[in-house]
C-alpha cells in the first residue's frame, strides 16, 4: 500500500533514463529545427517521440506510450516522410532569414517563453506527487476505457466525427478536379511542334561506368556538360554530378604519363643509339 | 383708419409686383401702372394726413399691429406699422416727391427699351422706403433699410450695359452694407439690452439703460446712418450712384434715401440724447461731411455729380442738426423736406437739361440754354435760389434754423458748428450759382457727342415739366408755410420733442451773417465764372480743386485704407492659412498617414510574422498571470 | 529525482518547437514543430496525470493525439494543395494578404 501512497523522489534508475534520453529528446528537437533538409527534421523528430513514448511508459501511461510509438512514430510521421517525398525532397532549406528582425523576435520570444514557463513551474509548489499506483491498479487501459465511456464518451465521440471530417476534408482538399480534358499524346506533339522546342527526344545522360548514370551529364563536343542530359528532378535538388572536370584531369594525367613514357621511351633510344 | 397705413405700402409693393412678374404683355402700359399705384399710395397718404389733423397733437399717432412675425420665445418681432408726425412727414415727401418722379420718368424714360422694369424698381423702392418709415419696429425698420438698398442698387445699375453704371451699383451695394452691418448690430444690441425692437418701450426705456451701451448703440446707428446717408466716412458711392438714370438720382439720391439716416437719427432720438459723445460724433459727421460735400460740388464739372456733392452737403446740414438733439430734430427734418423738394428739383431740372443737350453732363459744354429751356431754366433757377437760402424761399428758413441751432449749442462745439455751418452755406452759394453760370447763361459752349450729332437743346415733354413746376411750388413756398407760426415746429415737437437752447447771437444776427455769406458765394461765383468766359476744357487747377474732383480723394484713400490694407490682411490670412491652418491639418494627416504606414508594414502577409506576435502575446499573458498571482 | 523534471523538459521541448515554427520556412517543418509543441504538452498531462494520480491527463493526451492525427492529415493536405498550385512548400511565398 505503501507504493500508492505520495512520493517525492523516483527510482534511480527512471532518474538515469530521464537524464540519458532527455538530452538526446532535446538533442532531436533541436536537431527537428535545425537540420537542413526536411527528411532529417522529420527522422529527428521521430527519435523525439519515441523517446516520449518511452518516458509515457515511465510515467505510467502504457497505453499511451504503446499509442505514440504506433499512431505518432508510425502512423503520423510515416505521413509526413510521405508527404516530404511527394513535394520533393528539393535541395536543402537555406536557413538564412530574410524577413528583417524576425529571428531575433523569434529567440527572444522563445527565451522569454522558455524563461517564464520554466519560472512557472519551478513557482509551483510540486515537491510531492501522487505517483499512478492507485490508478493504474486495476490496468491502464483498463481504466482509460473507463474514463473514455463514461466520464469522456461525449468528447471522444466528437472526436471521432472530427477524425471522419479530416479524412473527407483530407481528400477534398487534395482532389483535383480537371476542368478540361486530358491533352492526348497526338495533341501533345503536335503542340511541340508548334512551340518548336525540342522536338526529338532529349539526349541521353553521359554514361560512365563508374557512377550512377542518370545523375551525370553528357559532355557537348567540346567537353562541357549539358544539364539538358539530366533528369529536371535532379536538376532541381542539385543533384547533378558534373564530371566533366575529373575527365580532363585524367586527360591531362594521361598526357603527363605519356609524356614521362615518351621522354622516357627518348632516353632508350638515346642509350640504344649509344 | 390703421388699416390704410398698410394699404400705403402694399400699393407701390403691388406694382414692383405686378411690373417685374408681368411680362411684356405689361411693356405699353407699366409706367401708367407704377405711376398711378405711387398716386394712389399718394392719396391714402393724404387722406391719413388729412384724418391725423383732425385730431389733437398726442393723440395723432396711429398703431397697428398686422401679425405676428417672428414669435420665438422672448424673442417677438411683429409686423406692425405706427404712423405719427415725423413718420406722416416722410409718407408725404415719398409719396408726393415719387409719384412727381414717376410721371417725370414717363417722359424721361419714354425711349427705354426696360422702361417696364425701371418703373417697377421705382415702386419696389417706393415700397421699401415707406415700409422703413411707417415700420414700429427696428426689424421691420431693417427690412425696408435692407429693401432700400436693393432697390437703389437696382437703380443705379439700370444701365447695366455700361461697366460704369454696373460698378457704381456695387459700389453703392457694398459702402451700404458697411452701414447695414452697423444697423443690425445696433438692432442686436437693442434686443440684449431691451428685450425688444419695438420703437416704444426702447425709447422710453432709453434713459435706464446705461451711457456706455447708449453710445455703442447710438454710434452703431451713426455708422448706419453714414451708410445709407452717404455721410464721411462712408459717402464715396454717392457721387459714383450718379450713373443711374437722373429720375433714380433725384429719387433716391436726393429727396428720400438719403435721409433714410437722418430719420433713423431722429427716429431714435431718446438714444442719442442718452448718449453725449455720439451726438459730438454725430455733429462732428454732419458738419465735416456739409464742407467736405461742398468742397467736392465746386470742382465738379459733371452736373450730376456737383449736385451729388451738394446733397452730401446738405445732408451733412440735417445729420449736424439731428446730432444737435431737441434743438435741431424739428430743423433736421424740416431741411430735409424743403431739401426733398428744391433738390429733386434741381436733378429733374438736370435730367431735363441732360434730356435736350443728347445726355451730356459736362457742364463746361453747356452755356446759354436759358432761352432754349425756359421753363426747365425757370424751375431749376428757383430749385437754386431755394438751395443757397435766398431770403423768403424754403432753404432759407430751413438751413438758417438749423445754423442758428448750431450756434444754440453752446460753448465752444456751438462757434465751430456754427461757423463751419455758416462757411458751408457760403460755399453752397458759390457752388450752386457756378452751375447756374455755367448751364443757363454765357456764351454756347454746345458741342457734338460722340456720334457727331450737334445738340438740339429742347424744351422737355409735358410729363417732365409739370412735376418739375410742382417742385418748384415746393421750393418757393415750403419753408415759407412751414415757418409761419410756427406750424411744422407744432406739428412735429409732440414726436421729438424741442427745445431752445441758448444760443449766444441773436437770430438776427445769424440771418444777417447767412445773407452776407450767401452774398459773398454768389459773388465770387459771378466774378469767377460770371464775368469771364468758361474754358471748354477744365483748367488744370489748384492742389484743393484736383483733389476735389477727384472727391477730396475719398476713393484713393479707401483703396489705400481699405482695399490694399484688405489685400494684405487677406494675403496675410491666406498665408496664414496655408502654412498654419494647412500645416497643422496636413501635419496630422501625414502623421496618421505616416504611423499607419508604420503600422501596415506589421501586416506583412508572412505568417511567421504573426506568429512571432501570438507567440509574444502568449508571453504577456503568462507574465500577466503571474504577476497577479505574485500580486 | 522528482517528476517535476518531465515538466521542465516538456518546457524545453515546447519552447524550441515554437521557436522552430517562428524560424523555419518549410511548410513540412514548420509542421513539424507544431506537432513536436503538441508531443511537448502531451508529456506535461502525462506527468501531471502521474502527479495527481488520476487518469484524466492521460485521457486528454489521447484526445490530443486524436485531434493532432486529424490536424495532420488535413494540414498535410493544405500544403500539398499549396505546393502543387505554386511548386513551392515555403511559407513565406504565401505572403498575398499583405499591404
Amino acid at each position: 500500500m505503501s507504493a500508492f501512497a505520495a512520493a517525492s523522489a523516483t527510482s534511480t534508475g527512471e532518474a538515469v533514463q530521464f537524464w540519458v534520453l532527455g538530452t538526446v529528446a532535446v538533442l532531436g528537437a533541436l536537431a527537428t529545427v535545425l537540420m537542413k533538409k526536411s527528411v532529417h527534421s522529420a527522422l529527428s523528430l521521430a527519435a523525439t517521440m519515441i523517446i516520449l513514448a518511452v518516458f509515457y511508459l515511465a510515467n505510467g501511461a502504457y497505453f499511451l506510450g504503446v499509442v505514440q510509438v504506433v499512431v505518432y512514430t508510425g502512423a503520423i510521421m510515416m505521413l509526413f516522410l510521405f508527404v516530404v517525398m511527394l513535394v520533393g525532397v528539393t535541395a536543402a532549406d537555406s536557413l538564412k532569414e530574410t524577413i528583417r528582425g524576425q529571428r531575433w523576435l523569434a529567440a527572444g520570444c522563445g527565451l522569454g517563453f522558455g524563461i517564464l514557463l520554466v519560472a512557472g513551474i519551478g513557482n509551483a509548489s510540486l515537491r510531492h506527487f501522487n505517483g499512478l499506483g492507485q490508478a493504474n491498479s486495476g490496468g491502464n487501459v483498463q481504466g482509460l476505457a473507463a474514463l473514455i465511456f463514461t466520464k469522456y464518451v461525449f468528447a471522444f465521440e466528437i472526436t471521432g466525427a472530427l477524425l471522419i471530417t479530416a479524412a473527407v476534408g483530407a481528400m477534398v482538399l487534395t482532389h483535383r478536379e480537371r476542368a478540361e480534358r486530358a491533352a492526348t499524346q497526338r495533341e501533345r506533339s503536335e503542340a511541340r511542334v508548334r512551340e518548336g522546342k525540342q522536338l526529338p527526344p532529349l539526349p541521353a545522360p553521359g554514361v560512365y561506368a563508374r557512377h550512377n548514370a542518370v545523375d551525370i551529364p553528357g559532355l557537348l563536343p567540346d567537353g562541357t556538360p549539358s544539364e539538358l542530359t539530366v533528369s529536371p528532378t535532379l536538376r532541381a535538388r542539385g543533384q547533378i554530378r558534373d564530371v566533366s572536370g575529373e575527365a580532363l584531369a585524367e586527360l591531362a594525367a594521361l598526357e603527363q604519363r605519356s609524356g614521362d613514357w615518351l621522354e622516357q621511351g627518348h632516353g632508350d633510344t638515346k642509350g640504344a643509339a649509344k | 383708419m390703421e388699416n390704410l397705413i398698410g394699404l400705403l405700402v402694399v400699393a407701390p409693393l403691388l406694382g414692383a409686383a405686378l411690373l417685374l412678374c408681368g411680362g411684356r404683355r405689361l411693356d405699353k402700359s407699366g409706367h401708367w401702372i407704377g405711376t398711378l399705384l405711387a398716386a394712389a399710395s399718394f392719396v391714402i397718404g393724404v387722406v391719413l394726413f388729412a384724418d391725423m389733423l383732425g385730431r389733437d397733437g398726442e393723440q395723432r399717432a396711429l398703431h397697428t399691429t398686422v401679425f405676428s412675425w417672428v414669435p420665438v420665445g422672448g424673442f417677438q418681432a411683429d409686423v406692425g406699422f405706427q404712423l405719427d408726425q415725423l413718420s406722416m412727414t416722410f409718407v408725404l415727401l415719398i409719396t408726393g416727391v415719387g409719384t412727381l418722379i414717376h410721371l417725370y420718368s414717363v417722359g424721361y424714360m419714354e425711349h427705354d427699351e426696360k422702361k417696364r422694369r425701371f418703373f417697377g424698381y421705382l415702386n419696389l423702392f417706393l415700397a421699401a422706403m415707406l415700409l422703413l418709415v411707417v415700420a414700429d419696429n427696428y426689424l421691420l425698420l431693417y427690412v425696408g433699410w435692407e429693401g432700400v438698398g436693393l432697390a437703389s442698387y437696382l437703380l443705379i445699375g439700370f444701365w447695366q450695359h455700361k461697366p460704369s453704371a454696373a460698378t457704381a451699383a456695387k459700389k453703392a451695394f457694398i459702402v451700404n452694407r458697411v452701414g447695414d452691418v452697423g444697423l443690425s448690430i445696433a438692432i442686436m444690441l437693442m434686443f440684449t439690452t431691451f428685450g425688444t425692437f419695438a420703437f416704444g418701450p426702447v425709447l422710453e426705456s432709453a434713459g435706464d439703460a446705461g451711457e456706455g451701451k447708449l453710445t455703442a448703440v447710438a454710434l452703431l446707428l451713426l455708422l448706419a446712418a453714414c451708410g445709407k446717408s452717404a455721410q464721411v466716412p462712408l459717402q464715396s458711392w454717392l457721387g459714383d450712384a450718379m450713373e443711374g438714370p437722373t429720375p433714380v438720382s433725384a429719387l433716391i439720391h436726393a429727396a428720400t434715401m438719403v435721409t433714410a439716416g437722418v430719420y433713423l437719427i431722429t427716429r431714435s432720438g431718446s438714444i442719442f440724447n442718452g448718449a453725449p459723445d455720439a451726438q459730438l460724433a454725430v455733429v462732428t459727421v454732419g458738419a465735416v461731411t456739409l464742407l467736405f460735400g461742398a468742397i467736392v460740388g465746386c470742382a465738379k464739372d459733371d452736373i450730376k455729380k456737383a449736385l451729388a456733392g451738394s446733397t452730401m452737403s446738405q445732408i451733412g446740414y440735417m445729420i449736424l442738426a439731428a446730432g444737435l438733439g431737441p434743438i435741431g430734430y424739428v430743423f433736421a427734418i424740416m431741411h430735409l423736406v424743403t431739401h426733398g423738394f428744391f433738390k429733386a428739383g434741381l436733378f429733374l431740372g438736370a435730367g431735363s437739361v441732360m434730356h435736350g443737350m443728347n445726355d451730356e453732363v459736362d457742364m463746361r459744354r453747356y452755356g446759354g440754354l436759358r432761352k432754349y429751356m425756359p421753363v426747365t431754366f425757370v424751375t431749376f433757377g428757383l430749385g437754386y435760389l431755394a438751395i443757397i437760402g435766398f431770403p423768403g424761399l424754403s432753404g432759407f428758413f430751413s438751413k438758417d434754423k438749423i445754423i442758428e441751432a448750431a450756434f444754440a449749442k453752446g460753448g465752444t462745439e456751438g462757434w465751430i458748428l456754427g461757423g463751419a455751418a455758416l462757411l458751408g452755406a457760403a460755399i453752397t452759394a458759390y457752388y450752386m450759382t457756378r452751375v447756374m453760370i455755367m448751364t443757363f447763361f454765357g456764351e454756347k459752349r454746345w458741342q457734338p457727342d460722340a456720334e457727331g450729332n450737334a445738340p438740339h437743346p429742347h424744351e422737355s415733354p409735358r410729363t417732365m415739366t409739370i412735376p418739375m413746376v410742382v417742385l418748384a411750388f415746393g421750393s418757393v413756398f415750403a419753408g415759407g408755410l412751414f415757418s409761419v407760426n410756427d406750424a411744422f415746429l407744432k406739428w412735429l415737437e409732440p414726436v421729438t420733442g424741442h427745445s431752445h437752447g441758448n444760443s449766444p447771437v441773436s437770430a438776427l444776427t445769424v440771418t444777417a451773417a447767412t445773407v452776407v455769406v450767401l452774398v459773398v458765394g454768389v459773388a465770387l461765383a459771378w466774378f469767377q465764372y460770371g464775368r469771364r468766359p468758361v474754358p471748354a476744357t477744365a483748367p488744370r487747377g489748384s492742389l484743393l480743386t484736383r483733389a476735389a474732383r477727384r472727391d477730396l480723394l475719398q476713393d484713393d484713400f479707401n483703396h489705400v485704407v481699405l482695399v490694399r490694407g484688405g489685400e494684405h490682411l487677406t494675403r496675410s490670412l491666406v498665408y496664414v492659412d496655408h502654412s498654419l491652418v494647412d500645416g497643422v491639418v496636413n501635419g496630422t494627416a501625414a502623421s496618421v498617414g505616416g504611423l499607419s504606414g508604420r503600422i501596415a508594414k506589421l501586416q506583412n502577409g508572412y505568417a511567421r510574422s504573426y506568429a512571432v506576435s501570438m507567440f509574444g502575446g502568449a508571453a504577456v499573458l503568462i507574465v500577466a498571470t503571474l504577476l497577479m498571482r505574485a500580486v | 529525482m522528482n517528476p517535476v523534471n518531465y515538466l521542465y523538459l516538456a518546457a524545453l521541448l515546447f519552447t524550441i518547437g515554437a521557436a522552430g515554427v517562428l524560424i523555419r520556412r518549410n511548410a513540412i517543418v514548420v509542421f513539424m514543430c507544431v506537432e513536436l509543441m503538441l508531443n511537448a504538452c502531451n508529456l506535461a498531462f502525462v506527468t501531471f496525470s502521474r502527479m495527481h494520480g488520476n487518469l484524466d491527463g492521460q485521457i486528454i493526451a489521447f484526445f490530443t493525439m486524436v485531434v493532432a492525427a486529424a490536424e495532420v492529415v488535413v494540414g498535410l493536405a493544405i500544403i500539398m494543395t499549396i505546393f502543387r498550385s505554386r511548386h513551392s512548400a515555403s511559407v513565406d511565398d504565401a505572403s498575398l494578404l499583405k499591404l
